[in-house]
């Protein structure tokens, strides 16, 4: 699957979408789905919860393992996605529509730190030798 | 991932990269963790019929006129059961402290050739171990590692169907077998055994001949199963994983496997009198987490009679829930309620008794 280019990325395979009001939407990468295999649980952080740029804030777990999902930017979580919640699964049969929470960041300029699509895929690529 | 050393691999790596395996590095060996779903595979052995790539388990053959007298000290369960040719036998062997060494399938062909299956991780150690017997105790056997066999597990309820469908004929070696039983003809060895709680045979074969086996399984129908389901189809067995649910310092006694070790008869066994001197403060059980989330081995179990550790934990595709094998303090009966501990939260567990599921079957409330 290609890596869309529209949105930013971490190196801790997080998805970022800048939406038109400022926010923030994150999600894991399709990438990170497809090395953790058949999700079957997603615990989102508590709506209000403060974060730090690179914090702990949510796990995804697949019939394999567990992994953390790390803020990409420091500010607060505003909205968690009920729907990814109860169909874990949504994030392996799409992992840039099952978004699991959304950002209000602390400084609207902080995205300009992530990694573009380019970027991201160089190191996707870096990863698979 | 950078470091590359020459992983093993077994007379089907090839098939496997065909079939669009994702391969892992299973203790050295090349193996497919899935084929595309975990999930889809885990369903297809329990509703039809899932093939199995296990040539990285040895089989060992030990011949001589001693072998019974052998093994009757070797391992902890009695192969005095094994009466009629062709039964198995599943035993753990134990070291001098009644730890668990490994565990094998004990196949009796003859009174002088008996073939064990051990663990691929631990075959050497096994090996070495068992040669060490041998010359102590002046058996004069001949033990043979058969890495020229391929090994195929072909399992679940279409397994028999599938077989032979793919092999016309092989009735005639399997004839009416029952399970816990093999035959062999020639380099053909089948058996009527598995580790997924259902019906099936695992299948010895000249690893040359393995590839063409395999493609003739697949046509028949049977669907290709990673490593992955293959974890989750035996922990809903409640079938121990050694490395996991035991090794060399937990005894059978306090790792499920009572049953496997026949203190009966005077029968002297190697890690017997550890055994029964030793005191069980520990048993297994089952757990099905209550609340949400997913149990995992080394979480920490809190009881009322204090701390016990999950050895294998998992989400159980069958029954869209988490389960777990558990080692716990003596005196937590089934029914009860424990927490595990998980990140930073404690989640209640119920504890059961298992196996979970049995041919398809959910067996626990």
């Amino acid at each position: 699957m290609s890596i869309p280019a529209d949105l930013k990325y971490t190196p801790s395979h997080e998805w970022v979408r800048v939406e038109t009001d400022g926010t923030l939407t994150v999600g894991i990468t399709h990438h990170a789905q497809d090395l953790l295999g058949d999700m079957v649980f997603v615990e989102s952080p508590a709506v209000g919860r403060v974060l730090a740029k690179g914090e702990e804030c949510a796990v995804v777990e697949s019939v394999k393992a567990a992994s953390d999902v790390y803020a990409p930017v420091a500010g607060e979580v505003v909205a968690t996605n009920g729907d990814t919640e109860s169909s874990p699964e949504a994030i392996n049969a799409d992992a840039y529509a099952a978004w699991m929470f959304k950002i209000k960041p602390v400084d609207a300029g902080a995205t300009a730190e992530l990694l573009d699509a380019a970027a991201y895929q160089k190191l996707v690529e870096s990863e698979a030798h | 991932m950078s470091t590359q050393t020459a992983l093993k691999t077994t007379p089907l790596n090839a098939v496997h990269r065909e079939a669009g395996a994702k391969m892992v590095d299973f203790g050295g060996w090349d193996m497919p963790v899935n084929y595309g779903s975990q999930i889809e595979e885990h369903h297809a052995v329990r509703t039809g019929c899932g093939l199995f790539d296990v040539s990285h388990m040895l089989p060992l053959d030990v011949r001589g006129e001693n072998v019974r007298a052998f093994l009757r000290r070797l391992v902890a369960n009695n192969v005095d059961k094994l009466q009629s040719a062709g039964r198995a036998l599943y035993s753990c062997m134990l070291n001098e402290a009644g730890g668990v060494i490994d565990d094998l399938i004990i196949y009796f062909m003859d009174e002088s050739w008996f073939r064990l299956v051990v663990n691929a991780g631990t075959a050497e150690k096994d090996l070495a171990w068992m040669e060490k017997m041998n010359a102590e105790w002046g058996m004069g056997l001949t033990l043979t590692p058969r890495r020229d066999l391929a090994m195929v597990a072909i399992q679940g309820p279409k397994a028999a169907e599938v077989l032979n469908n793919a092999l016309p004929g092989v009735d005639l070696i399997t004839g009416n077998l029952k399970p816990f039983n093999a035959a062999a003809m020639g380099e053909m060895f089948v058996a009527r055994t598995g580790y997924t709680g259902e019906d099936g045979f695992e299948v010895m074969i000249l690893a040359k001949s393995a590839p063409m086996f395999w493609r003739a399984l697949s046509e028949a129908g049977g669907k290709p199963i990673g490593l992955g389901a293959r974890d989750t189809l035996r922990l809903e067995a409640g079938m121990n994983l050694y490395g996991q649910d035991m090794d060399e310092t937990q005894n059978p006694l306090e790792s499920g496997l009572a049953w496997t070790v026949d203190m009966k008869t005077e029968r002297d066994f190697v890690g017997r009198k550890a055994l029964e001197s030793s005191e069980l403060s520990k048993q297994m059980v089952g757990l099905v987490l209550l609340d949400k989330g997913v149990l995992r081995g080394h979480q920490k179990v809190l009881t009322k009679h204090g701390e016990g550790e999950i050895t294998s934990g998992t989400f159980s595709p069958t029954m869209q829930q988490s389960i777990a094998l558990a080692r716990i303090p003596m005196g937590i009966a089934p029914g009860e309620e424990v927490e595990v501990e998980i990140r930073d939260k404690k989640l209640r567990a119920k504890v059961v008794k298992y196996p979970f599921v049995r041919n398809g079957k959910i067996l626990v409330a």
